[in-house]
């Protein structure tokens, strides 16, 4: 039996993969792969036949593996199947560090299930509130009620679109400059912004199109995303170089932090670095670049 | 638990195993085929009856096709195949009781 740490609601999570509880062969090793989390599939990679099988399966890795520092988080099946709440009682008896809701549609969906994971967390003498809670995005319904979702539970730490759904929703084929998607991946980070929860982009899944993915994860850091969503563990080097702050940031959000504090402290509010006009609006900002700097252990400073 | 009827629980890809369960004549009747037999043969054998044992089943005649499956997938194909020998693999399983 491996002992879990605490789930962090607020972590590092640029990559998530997906991987078939089902498939002894994959969730073995799959936290050698360096990913910040990984995804074990209960739903669509499962076939309607072997999900009983899927959950022994995941039981018995979840108590077994030492995933390390990886994040563990469950997919369970969606509220309008019979599998979903045998699911979530797996994950709490197991001690996933999190649930993903498939097909989110509302506030609603994801407090039934907050309160089917809450009474698991009481049978299983669990702590009430260890297990974290993120949402898929899959429908146009799920986008528009995007911020209720977000905010409806403190176990909520980010949202996801699912470009696979969402696009056979829309009648919409996934487009190289991403416009099919533009307007969803928009709301959807708007939305979590205003929430305060991290969000995270679909999955890439032509995996011969090197060139067409590096676009997409540009796109995405671009746009704000905190991570994306992987099938493959090819995929997860170029997310974690495109989303590390470059060496010119990490100096300049240093210089930034250091010049705030001496001009505040001399009662200074707007100055400049470099020729640039600083105020106290970019100081989050170089302050998180300094945290994932940390995170992606390309600085190892004291100013945050 | 009481075998019932026939049941199958795991596949023959590499690092899993088959496993199938039926009826037996009041003892454990285990027959085991293994990529790993020489290495992990013994160890394989120990697991399987520690795990029927620990969910009381006492009459089975079960079958392992082994692929190099870790400790822990050979539990939870053979939990598998039993819970499903009695149409009892879908719901309200015993996690961390039986099951563990």
């Amino acid at each position: 039996m491996i002992p879990r740490p605490k789930p962090e609601r607020f972590r590092l999570r640029r990559t998530m993969i997906f991987m078939s509880a089902q498939k002894p062969g994959l969730i073995k090793d799959a936290y050698i792969y360096g990913v910040d989390s990984i995804m074990l599939d209960l739903e669509d990679a499962v076939a309607e036949n072997q999900k009983d099988a899927a959950r022994f399966s995941l039981y018995h890795a979840l108590k077994t593996i030492d995933y390390g520092d990886t994040e563990v988080i469950v997919r369970i099946n969606g509220l309008d199947t019979p599998h979903w709440q045998e699911d979530i009682r797996v994950c709490v008896a197991g001690g996933a560090d999190g649930i993903r809701i498939a097909k989110c549609e509302s506030a609603q969906d994801v407090k039934t299930v907050e309160a089917a994971v809450e009474a698991a967390e009481k049978e299983f003498g669990v702590e009430v509130g260890r297990t974290l809670l993120m949402a898929a995005l899959e429908s146009p319904k799920g986008i528009l009620n995007a911020y209720e979702i977000c905010a409806a539970s403190d176990r909520m730490f980010g949202v996801a679109i699912s470009g696979g759904d969402f696009r056979k929703c829309m009648q919409t084929k996934p487009t190289p400059d991403g416009i099919d998607m533009v307007v969803a991946r928009g709301q959807m980070l708007i939305a979590a912004r205003a929430a305060g929860v991290q969000c995270f982009d679909t999955v890439f899944t032509n995996l011969d199109d090197m060139a067409g993915y590096e676009a997409e994860v540009r796109q995405n850091k671009a746009m704000g995303f905190d991570g994306k969503s992987l099938i493959n563990p090819k995929q997860i080097r170029l997310v974690h170089e495109i989303f590390a702050p470059t060496e010119k940031e990490i100096l300049q959000a240093e210089k930034i932090v250091r010049a705030y504090r001496e001009q505040s402290a001399a009662g200074v509010g707007v100055f400049t670095v470099d020729g640039k006009m600083i105020d106290i609006a970019f100081i989050p900002g170089a302050e998180r670049t300094l945290k994932l700097a940390r995170a992606c252990g390309l600085w190892e400073g004291d100013l945050v | 638990m009481v075998i019932q009827k026939p049941a199958v629980a795991g596949t023959v890809e590499s690092s899993d195993a088959l496993v199938s369960v039926e009826p037996g004549d009041g003892k454990i009747e285990l027959t085991l085929t293994s990529s790993v037999m020489n290495q992990y043969g013994r160890q394989i054998r120990d697991t399987v009856l520690e795990t029927l044992e620990r969910l009381d089943v006492k009459s089975v005649k079960i079958n392992i096709v082994d692929k190099g499956a870790l400790d822990c997938t050979l539990k939870a194909r053979v939990e598998c195949a039993v819970f499903r020998s009695s149409d009892a693999s879908e719901k309200d399983i015993p996690w961390g009781g039986v099951i563990r």
